[in-house]
C-alpha cells in the first residue's frame, strides 16, 4: 500500500498540474465564491457558477479514476509535511462522495436559484449564488481534508452559507426553520469539536491518519470513550440520525426547493461519509464494534427512523415535507448498513448515499418545478398534474419508484444490498424491517402519483410545463436513478471497494 | 437621566452624540491614530503580537466611531456598499492569490518558499506578508459591512 502513495515535496520535483487536483477541488469553488463579487452581473454570475461546479465534477471524476485501484493521493498544504501541516488526503471512499457532491452541485446549480429569486432583490443575485459555491466549498473540503481540525472549519463554512440558502425560502416561516438548524447545526459542530479537542489532548496531533495511529495506544483511556461519544453525538446531529432529526423537516421543506434538492442530496451525505470515517477510519472497528458496541445503540434507532420517518411522511400534506420526512427513513438505512458492522453493510449504505442523492436531489427538483409553475407544493395544487406537467411529473415517478425500491431502479439496488448484507448476519428481523419499511414508501408515493395522475385539478388557470432550464436537470438526476438501477456495476464496485478501504482503518492503511 | 430637559429626552441618542463638542473634536483627533495603530499592527504582525485580524477589527472599529459621532451618512460617503463588498472579496482574493501564485512556481498552494526565486525565508517573509494583509483587508470590509446592515436598519 506504502508504495502506492505518491508524495510530492516542492524541493525535489515541479508539482504537475495533475499533482494539484486535490487542492483545486476546493479551491476553484472557495475562490469563485468572491469572485461572484466582482462579476456581480445575474447572468454573468450564473455562468461562472455552473461553469466551477461543472470543473468541480471534473476533478471529482479523475480523482475517483486516480483512487480506484486502492492508491492514496496526498496534498501537503505550503510544503509542511504530517503532522505538522494540513494535509488533503483522498482514497477511494472520499472521492466517492466528491462525486456525489460535485455532480449534485453541477446538475442542480444549472437549474438556477428557482423560486429563490423571488427571494433576492434584484441584482444581488451574485450574493445568492456566492453563498452556494461557498457551501459546495464547505462540503467538498469537509470530504477530502485529512485534517480533523479542518473537517470542523469546513463543515462551518458549509453550514453557515446553507443558514443563508434555507432562510431564503418563499414563508416567513423559512427564517425560523434556517434559526432551528443553525442552533441545532451548531451544537452538533460543538460537540464534535470537544470530541476533537479530546482527542487531541490524548494524541497531541490533529492529522488523521497520525491521529489514528497514536490512538490505539490510549484507546481504552476514559478521555477517548468520552470523545467517541461527543464525535458520534454531533456527527449525527449533522447527520439527523432519529431522535436528532428534528430540525430536518423544517428546514428542507422552508429551503428553496432547489436549495432543498443541494443539501437534502449532499449536506447528510457528507455527514454519513464522515461518520464512516470517524468511527472506522480514526476510532477503528474493534474500539467502536468489539469494545463500545456502538451497533447495539445504532441498529434500533436506525429501524426506528425508518419507520417513523416514513410514517411521518404519509401524513404530511406538502409535497416538500414529505420528501423531507422520507429523508430521514432513507438516513436511517444508511446508518443501518453501518450498525451491521460488516463490509457488506458498509458498502450497502454508500451505495444508499449515492442513490438517494440522486432519488432525492431528483425529487426536490420536481418540486421546484411545481413550485416554480404552481407557487406552492400543497398536495392540493398537485391535482391533476399529470396531464398539465407531464414531463415533470413522469421524473417524479421515475424518482419516486427508485424511492419505494422498485426493481430496474436505483433504489432496488441499495435496498437489495443491505438485505443481502443484513443476511449474511443472519439479521433476519432486521432484513424484514426493511422490506416492511419500504411498503410505507410505496404508501406515500402512490397518495402522490394518485393526486397527480387521477384527480381533477382544482383551478382551471392554464399551466405550463416547467421552463428547459429546470427540466433538463430533474431528467438529468431522475433519469441517473433508472441508469443505476439498469447498471448498477459503477456504484456497487466502488462502494465495495470504499467499505473495504474503509474496515482496514487508517491507521493500518499508513500513509 | 433626571438632569435631560425634555426636549433632550426627545431627540434620538444619534442626534445628541453629533452635538456634543467633546466626542467631536477627540472623535476627530482619535481616529486617524486609531487608523495608524491598525496599519502598524497588520505590518509589524510578523515581529510582534498583532497580524490581519486584529488589525482589521482594528481599522473597522476607527471606522466605525467616526460614523458613531459624525453619523452613518459620511461613513456611506466616504466607503459605499459597493466598495464594501468588492473589498470583502478582493482580501479573500489576496490570500488565494498568493497561494496560486505558489502553485504557479511549482510548489504546494501556499509554500511561500517558492515566491522569491533566490531566497526561501525572503518568501516565506512575502507570502506571510501578502496573507496578512488580505485577511485584514477582508475582516475590515466584513467588519463594516456589519455595521451598515445594523445601523442601516430603520427603527419601526
Amino acid at each position: 500500500m506504502t508504495d502506492a502513495v505518491t508524495v510530492h515535496h516542492a524541493a525535489t520535483e515541479a508539482l504537475s498540474f495533475r499533482d494539484h487536483l486535490p487542492a483545486l477541488q476546493v479551491l476553484l469553488p472557495l475562490m469563485g465564491a468572491p469572485l461572484c463579487f466582482l462579476l456581480r452581473k445575474a447572468a454573468l454570475v450564473s455562468f461562472f457558477t455552473v461553469a466551477i461546479s461543472f470543473a468541480c465534477l471534473a476533478i471529482s471524476l479523475t480523482l475517483l479514476g486516480q483512487t480506484m485501484g486502492g492508491e492514496i493521493l496526498i496534498y501537503e498544504f505550503g510544503s509542511w509535511p504530517r503532522p505538522f501541516g494540513i494535509e488533503y488526503r483522498v482514497d477511494i471512499t472520499n472521492s466517492f462522495v466528491l462525486v456525489v457532491i460535485s455532480l449534485v452541485a453541477a446538475v442542480v446549480f444549472a437549474a438556477g436559484p428557482g423560486q429563490a429569486r423571488r427571494s433576492i432583490p434584484v441584482g444581488r443575485e451574485y450574493l445568492f449564488y456566492s453563498a452556494a459555491l461557498l457551501c459546495l466549498t464547505g462540503l467538498l473540503g469537509v470530504t477530502i481534508t485529512g485534517d480533523v481540525f479542518n473537517v470542523f472549519v469546513f463543515m462551518e463554512i458549509s453550514s453557515l452559507s446553507s443558514y443563508i440558502l434555507i432562510a431564503l425560502g418563499r414563508e416567513r416561516r423559512a427564517l425560523m426553520a434556517a434559526f432551528t438548524y443553525l442552533i441545532m447545526g451548531t451544537i452538533g459542530a460543538t460537540f464534535l469539536l470537544i470530541g476533537i479537542g479530546l482527542m487531541y489532548q490524548m494524541t497531541g496531533t490533529l492529522n488523521m491518519v497520525d491521529m489514528a495511529v497514536r490512538l490505539q495506544a490510549v484507546s481504552d483511556t476514559r478521555t477517548i470513550l468520552v470523545a467517541v461519544a461527543f464525535v458520534i453525538v454531533g456527527i449525527s446531529t449533522k447527520l439527523a440520525v432519529f431522535p436528532l432529526h428534528q430540525w430536518l423537516p423544517n428546514a428542507y421543506s422552508e429551503a428553496p426547493p432547489i436549495v432543498s434538492a443541494f443539501l437534502a442530496a449532499t449536506a447528510t451525505k457528507v455527514a454519513y461519509y464522515l461518520l464512516l470515517r470517524f468511527t472506522l477510519g480514526l476510532f477503528g472497528a474493534a474500539l467502536i464494534f468489539d469494545q463500545i458496541g456502538i451497533d447495539i445503540l445504532l441498529m434500533p434507532l436506525s429501524v426506528l427512523a425508518m419507520f417513523v420517518g416514513s410514517i411521518a411522511a404519509i401524513y404530511q400534506t406538502d409535497f416538500k415535507r414529505i420528501l423531507a420526512y422520507s429523508s430521514i427513513a432513507q438516513i436511517g438505512y444508511m446508518t443501518l448498513g453501518l450498525s451491521l458492522a460488516t463490509e457488506a453493510g458498509v458498502a450497502a449504505g454508500l451505495i444508499h448515499l449515492f442513490n438517494h442523492a440522486l432519488m432525492k436531489g431528483g425529487l426536490f427538483m420536481v418540486a421546484a418545478c411545481v413550485m416554480w409553475r404552481m407557487g406552492s407544493t400543497h398536495i392540493d395544487v398537485m391535482r391533476g398534474l399529470g396531464q398539465r406537467m407531464p414531463i415533470t411529473m413522469a421524473a417524479f415517478v421515475a424518482a419516486g419508484l427508485a424511492l419505494v425500491g422498485v426493481p430496474g431502479t436505483a433504489g432496488f439496488v441499495s435496498k437489495w444490498a443491505l438485505v443481502t448484507a443484513a443476511l449474511e448476519n443472519e439479521a433476519f428481523f432486521i432484513a424484514f424491517l426493511i422490506m416492511a419499511s419500504s411498503v410505507l414508501a410505496v404508501v406515500y408515493i402512490w397518495r402522490l402519483v394518485e393526486i397527480v395522475y387521477f384527480s381533477e385539478p382544482e383551478t382551471d388557470f392554464e399551466v405550463k410545463e416547467a421552463p428547459l432550464r429546470m427540466l433538463i436537470p430533474t431528467w438529468t438526476l431522475a433519469g441517473m436513478t433508472i441508469w443505476f438501477g439498469l447498471f448498477s456495476g459503477f456504484s456497487v464496485e466502488v462502494a465495495e471497494a470504499a467499505a473495504k478501504q474503509l474496515f482496514v482503518g487508517l491507521a493500518g492503511a499508513g500513509a | 437621566m433626571s438632569e435631560l430637559t425634555a426636549q433632550e429626552e426627545t431627540t434620538p441618542i444619534k442626534m445628541r452624540v453629533r452635538e456634543t463638542v467633546i466626542l467631536r473634536v477627540v472623535g476627530k483627533a482619535l481616529v486617524p491614530f486609531i487608523l495608524l495603530f491598525a496599519l502598524y499592527v497588520q505590518f509589524h504582525g510578523d515581529y510582534g503580537p498583532g497580524g490581519g485580524f486584529q488589525a482589521g477589527v482594528i481599522f473597522a472599529a476607527g471606522l466605525i466611531l467616526h460614523a458613531l459621532i459624525f453619523g452613518l451618512d459620511e461613513l456611506r460617503t466616504a466607503i459605499p456598499l459597493v466598495v464594501v463588498e468588492i473589498g470583502i472579496a478582493l482580501g479573500a482574493l489576496l490570500y488565494g492569490g498568493v497561494g496560486v501564485a505558489s502553485m504557479l512556481l511549482g510548489s504546494e498552494f501556499l509554500d511561500y518558499g517558492v515566491l522569491d526565486g533566490h531566497d526561501p525565508a525572503h518568501g516565506q517573509h512575502l507570502g506571510i506578508l501578502l496573507v496578512e494583509l488580505g485577511v485584514g483587508i477582508t475582516v475590515t470590509f466584513v467588519m463594516v459591512a456589519i455595521f451598515y446592515a445594523f445601523a442601516g436598519r430603520s427603527r419601526q
